[in-house]
């Protein structure tokens, strides 16, 4: 029996976060706080036109401005800086990191200034004079799909970007359709929901804005940046290849990231020009951007306009589904932009059996902000698309919406499941999340609530929403920055353990899981443990953090390096304990001889045999360092359900939530503090498009909620307390069992919310209600009804 | 150029400074407070708060020559002897924080809340927070962290 | 985010700040708790070459009891409104529109004076102060004068003020029997529409009503066939029922936004009208 003092296993256990200490007492080190002798700032002069042609651009008085250092135009970049690149297989303009003839949105760079601080900076940009030529501003996606009132890149007619693509029940590898199927089921149907859904744009709205330094050292020949991106490893190569230089010559720093939501994936024209710009004048740059640029220079999220039929039988059993989807990409192809609406297409069969189903899409080029990754990226569209319809056809055959869902779920032992959309569904048991999550809420009781509030004249409804989602975003063949994740761990040779990872965090507190996991794989307290990341100088490889991938992906990544580093001090340990090396155990800081604890050597002890290593082992090389390159063989498919109660102002048509139950399952917690954190954040997003955020543009592609003074974001103020419940089903793609959690919550709430809306008024004869679910929209429908 | 002297964190400092400098901006960068932050520019966000002359102030809104003779208290200014402020190890202990952007801003909104009310319900702490905006943790665990601190929990 | 170039002054009293103000020769502007003027400076909506603090006055700060009326000095923060004991026994409207303005780093900073000269066209302070027939108390070149709020407010952003002049202080005689409801704009939460109404009852019916709305128009404004709908009326949910729904029928130009539309805010003048003054009947009985 072991007398000595157990440490605690960790994994599993709401420890509190090792970053925090720094960030409670404001001693994060953010872009914005990186400074360097000699550092100029610079600043962007935006086209604050959609459309239209350069006629002159006069940048001489700036120049001459006290403190500015230089200016440069777009044809000067483009001397300096290739084209724009992007990340996915698909046809795309030509698009310059600033603009050289012709600007497409507000808000594109039109030259850019380099002063001495922000306050000349942006003198100098205030100084700079254009002159355009207007053209159309294409905003209606349904019109610029006919090429009207302009088209805004010469090659791609109609503004089409993507030619319609088509996926599911009939198409074959090649995309060729045979409609057969699709057209019995709808044939077969004694019902038919056909509903055309917005799922409108969003602004990602990181509270910290994004913010580069590049500091060019020409004695050197290489570039260091600093900048708030989810993956300094990608900013590090597509900069390497924009500027000519190897990756070896730039090193890529991510310091502590104030957020990024998906909107700090994409490598962005300001990275590349200030990496340029460093360059060429030999001086560090630093450029931080403003919230209101930030709003139209930052990629936006969302924006799909889906054409939804669902076909099913009397009995609520679906049949078949349509969905036609048409998004609307903005003025420009960025890293994902493409890729982001074939998610939705991906999971168009939600959490659902369904025989015959068909999506296709099209992608439309408009004179807006370029959308990109935005929380959940193409999942919560296709889940809002599917739960909707699901809800309506509940509605319509006065089925119990919770009801419908069961008789359509994929089965629990059905699992791996492959859909018709390609996707293989790893784990899954959907009827029991929707049964945990009935009794958390209390359904029939809710029911019962809403009944009776009903009757004293409220407008209150519920709301029920299944998901699915796509985490651990994997596969190198499905990512063409490859699909794996990189991490080193060393055991210094003090005992100390140090490792890297690829998952470069801004918010996920993987400083704090990834050390759980190591502590307990060695045995070791947890402040024994530092995770490095976020630097390519200190961090040889790496991805990324997104698609909810950190800890799935990343995360194995670092127990296989750790496995392998302890197979290897097991071989030193060995023969200093006269045992075989199969047979020790790793355990309070010691490693001992398997049911003799007191046999053991010292961790620490081993360790610095290991760098000292006389007599050294037979076939062993000193030092204990190893690293791993995980690939995983599919994404993960984490589930659950979402439920809402909605009560409406029926003098303003305000609505306002009043419960929230969320029951969500990740497959393995690591940390179930850390995941509520997450589920709450997500929840909190996919409410605020359900009820108040909205990017909304004028006819002259001028965007109306363009601050946070019209951009309604959500406060303390708009949410109840919401309610939480885990369920664990591992997954079987990788070795923690754990799926990924980070953008979960903005797929169930958002549907939930709508449905609970839409209940609410349902007295009014209202089917559906796009978001966002503005006052007045809702007091409309309250008229509408009286009437 | 005018020349400020503030008493910051407790410290009697001076500053040259052009007078549409903002106090955020010379807290940063001249006297290396970079714990506050920035998240706006129409004085939404409230990651900028500190406490001037002892109240919450979204210090992107202030000229710093208007906080000329001025105390500020900006979050280096809250652990004492090195120990955390309550509301600090509240933060901590109820993971109130994800990317911790809003986080000086928000602590420091919460002292003027409790300060004001020592013993607040969940609706009044919402309220007390309602000048700063959070994208990451859905304000949930952020009650929880004031609740703490307020010893209601 | 950067404001342009300015000279900076601050005044000693009100003597100083008016004398600033004439030097600066229309240059100058004066600057309270800045919570208007600079965000519209940083955005660089507005320029001044020189801005005058006033915030430290100490004649411009403060509650007091003038009499039977209360007096409010100018730089006074909208928190200390919102807080004041006496505020809250005598004329708990007030302090209800004060906790109702942006948030609390908000109304530690903004000042009443500087909200009724700025006069946003959705600030909530106006229509309060015109339901109490305050005074405005302004000191200018000429001396003192003394401006009724119901000619105070002018047009969208102009009011009955010179360059030249400081507004001093604001004089109302107290009444509990009011109340203040807004209807919130969900991202900046100023007023999309606010309506604050006073009743004057005595046996249960109505004397007179006082009854002003703000975030509709240009600029905030009383609504006087809803006052006259209920003076002499007996006080009960019908008359309240029946003057609101006549609220805001008299208003020429209703604002129109991408948040509320003019049939909407129409719409909600009345909601709003009914809410102040169920409010008030409510105090009023309390
Ligand atoms: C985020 C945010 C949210 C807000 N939300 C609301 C809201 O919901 N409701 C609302 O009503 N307001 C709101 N406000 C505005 C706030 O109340 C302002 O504080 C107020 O309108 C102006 O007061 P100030 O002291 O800050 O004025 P300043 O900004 O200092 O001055 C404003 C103008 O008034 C002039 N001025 C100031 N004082 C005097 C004086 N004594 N005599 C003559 N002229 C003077 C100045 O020269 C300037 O032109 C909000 C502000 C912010 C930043
Ligand atoms: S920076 Fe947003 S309120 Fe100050
Ligand atoms: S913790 Fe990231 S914004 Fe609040």
């Amino acid at each position: 029996m072991a007398t000595t003092h157990v440490l605690p296993k960790l994994v599993g256990q709401r420890i509190k976060r090792r970053e925090d200490p720094r960030l409670i007492q404001g001693r994060g080190t953010y872009v914005d706080d990186v400074k360097i002798v000699g550092m100029q700032h610079i600043a962007f002069k935006r086209s604050d036109i959609a459309h239209g042609r350069i006629r002159r651009l006069d940048v001489s008085v700036a120049k001459a401005l006290e403190g500015v250092e230089a200016v440069f135009t777009g044809a000067q970049l483009a001397e300096l800086i290739r084209p724009m690149p992007i990340g996915t297989p698909f046809p795309s303009p030509t698009h310059r990191a600033i603009a050289v003839d012709v600007v497409r949105y507000v808000g594109e760079a039109v030259a850019v200034v380099v002063a001495r601080d922000r306050y000349v900076a942006r003198d100098a940009v205030d100084a700079i004079v254009v002159e355009y030529e207007p053209l159309p501003a294409v905003v209606d996606l349904e019109r610029a799909m006919t090429g009207q009132p302009a088209v805004i890149h010469a090659d791609f007619p109609n503004n089409i970007a993507l030619p319609q693509i088509a996926s599911g029940t009939g198409v074959d590898a090649s995309g060729k359709a045979d409609d057969t199927k699709i057209d019995q089921a709808f044939a077969a149907a004694d019902v038919v929901i056909s509903q055309r859904m917005v799922n409108q744009r969003l602004v990602p709205n990181a509270m910290e804005p994004r913010g580069v330094v590049a500091h060019y050292e020409p004695g050197k020949g290489s570039l260091t940046m600093w900048s708030s991106t989810q993956n300094p490893h990608i900013l590090r190569s597509m900069v390497a290849g924009m500027l000519g230089l190897g990756e070896s010559q730039v090193r890529a720093i991510a310091p502590e990231v104030g957020g990024g939501f998906g909107a700090k994936i994409n490598i962005y024209a300001e990275e590349y020009v200030a990496a340029a710009v460093s360059k060429a004048l030999g001086l560090p740059v630093k450029w931080i951007e403003e919230r209101t640029e930030a709003f139209v220079a930052t990629t936006h999220g969302r924006d799909i306009l889906g054409y939804v039929d669902l076909a099913a039988t009397k009995d609520g059993k679906v049949l078949g589904l349509k969905l036609r989807l048409i998004a609307d990409i903005g003025a420009y192809n960025m890293l994902l932009t493409a890729a982001i609406p074939t998610l939705t297409m991906l999971m168009a069969n939600a959490t659902y059996d369904i025989p015959a189903i068909r999506a296709t899409l099209v992608e439309v080029f408009t004179n807006k902000t370029p959308t990109d990754a935005y929380r959940g990226a193409g999942r919560p569209e296709a889940t809002y698309f599917v739960e909707r319809a699901m809800d309506m056809l509940a509605a319509e055959l006065r089925i119990d919406p919770a009801e419908v869902r069961r008789r359509n779920f994929i089965p629990s032992d059905k699992f791996p499941y492959a859909t018709q959309m390609g996707a293989v569904y790893d784990s899954g048991d959907y009827e029991k999340a929707l049964d945990v999550a009935l009794a958390a809420a209390g359904w029939e009781a809710l029911k019962a609530e809403r009944d009776a509030a009903r009757k004293q004249g409220r407008l209150v409804g519920l709301g029920l929403s299944m998901y699915v989602e796509v985490c651990g975003v994997g596969p190198s063949a499905s990512l063409p920055t490859g699909g794996w994740e990189h991490a080193q761990v060393t055991v210094e040779r003090d005992g100390r353990i140090t490792a890297a990872t690829g998952a470069s965090p801004h918010g996920q507190g993987n400083e704090t899981t990834f050390a759980q996991m190591l502590a307990d794989q060695f045995g070791v307290p947890l402040e024994h443990v530092t995770i490095l990341h976020g630097d390519t100088a200190v961090v040889k490889q790496g991805i990324g953090t997104f698609g909810s991938r950190s800890q799935a992906v990343g995360g194995t990544a670092l127990v296989m390096a750790g496995a392998r580093v302890k197979a290897k001090m097991a071989k030193f340990a060995g023969p200093l304990l006269e045992a075989h090396e199969a047979d020790l155990v790793f355990e309070n800081g010691i490693i001992s001889v398997k049911g003799l604890p007191t046999s053991g050597k010292s961790f620490k002890d081993v360790a610095s045999y290991a760098y000292v290593p006389v007599p050294l082992p037979e076939g062993l090389e000193p030092g204990l360092s190893e690293e791993a390159f995980f690939e995983p063989k599919n994404n993960t498919y984490p589930f659950g359900c979402h439920i809402s109660m909605v009560e409406v102002d029926r003098q303003t048509g305000e609505p306002r939530l009043l419960k929230l139950v969320a029951v969500d399952d990740a497959g393995t917690l690591i940390n179930p503090l850390i995941v509520e954190g997450q589920i709450h954040g997500g929840l909190a997003q996919g409410i605020g498009q359900a009820l108040i955020e909205e990017a909304v543009y004028d006819e002259q592609g001028q965007l109306l909620t363009g601050s946070f003074m019209d951009y309604a974001m959500p406060r303390a103020t708009d949410f109840p307390r919401f309610e939480l419940q885990a369920m664990v089903t591992p997954t079987p793609v990788n070795p923690l069992g754990a799926k990924g959690v980070g953008e979960a919550g903005t797929l169930g709430s958002t549907p939930c919310l709508v449905a609970a809306t839409v209940d609410a008024l349902r007295e009014f004869g209202v089917k559906h209600i796009d978001m966002s679910l503005r006052p007045e929209k809702l007091w409309r429908i309250i008229q509408g009804g009286r009437a | 150029m005018s020349q400020v002297a503030i008493i910051v964190n407790g410290k009697a400092r001076k500053a040259d400074v052009e007078p549409r400098m903002l106090l955020v901006h010379v807290l940063r960068e001249q006297f290396n407070l970079t714990g506050t932050h920035l998240g706006c520019d129409t004085s939404q966000c409230g990651a900028c708060t500190v406490l001037v002359d002892g109240r919450s102030a979204k210090s992107c809104t202030i000229f710093a020559v208007q906080a000329d003779g001025s105390e500020v208290t900006t979050i280096e200014g809250l652990a004492t002897d090195g120990q955390l402020h309550p509301l600090q190890k509240g933060f901590w202990d109820a993971h109130g924080l994800q990317c911790g952007y809003c986080t000086p801003g928000m602590i420091m909104s919460a002292v003027t809340l409790l300060r004001d009310t020592p013993d607040p319900t969940e609706a009044q702490i919402r309220e007390g927070i309602a000048g700063n905006l959070c994208r990451c943790t859905g304000y949930q665990h952020i009650v929880d962290a004031i609740q703490l601190a307020a010893g209601r929990r | 985010m950067i404001p342009t170039g300015f000279e900076y002054e601050r005044a000693t009293s009100v003597a100083d700040a008016v004398a600033r103000l004439r030097a600066s020769n229309g240059a100058a502007k004066l600057i309270a708790g800045g919570h208007s003027l600079v965000p519209l400076m940083k955005l660089r909506l507005s320029e001044p070459g020189r801005l005058i603090d006033i915030a430290r006055i100490p004649e411009l700060c403060g509650i007091r009891q003038v009499g039977d009326a209360i007096e409010i000095g100018a730089a006074t923060v909208h928190h200390d409104v919102a807080t004041s004991p006496l505020i809250a026994t005598r004329c708990p409207m007030l302090a209800e529109a004060a906790a109702e303005i942006g948030d609390p780093q908000v109304r530690n900073r903004g000042t009443l004076g500087g909200s009724l000269a700025h006069a946003d066209p959705s600030a909530d302070y106006p229509a309060v102060i015109l339901v109490l027939n305050a005074t405005i108390h302004i000191v200018g070149p000429g001396g003192e004068r003394v401006v009724q709020a119901a000619t105070f407010f002018k047009d969208l952003l102009t009011v009955d003020l010179d360059p030249q002049e400081v507004i001093v202080s604001v004089r109302f005689k107290p009444v509990v029997s009011a109340g203040y409801a807004k209807l919130h704009q969900r991202a900046s939460h100023y007023a999309i529409v606010g309506v604050a109404g006073v009743l004057d009852i005595q046996g249960g019916v109505v004397r007179s009503a006082c009854v002003a709305v703000t975030g509709a128009s240009t600029h905030a404004m009383r609504l006087s066939n809803v006052e006259h709908a209920l003076a002499g009326q007996p006080l009960n949910d019908e008359s309240i029922h029946k003057a609101a729904s006549i609220a805001g029928a008299g208003v020429a130009v209703v604002n129109a936004d991408v948040h509320a539309s003019e049939e909407y805010r129409r719409a909600m003048i009345p909601v709003f009208t009914k809410r102040a003054l169920e409010k008030a009947r409510a105090r009023s009985s309390a």
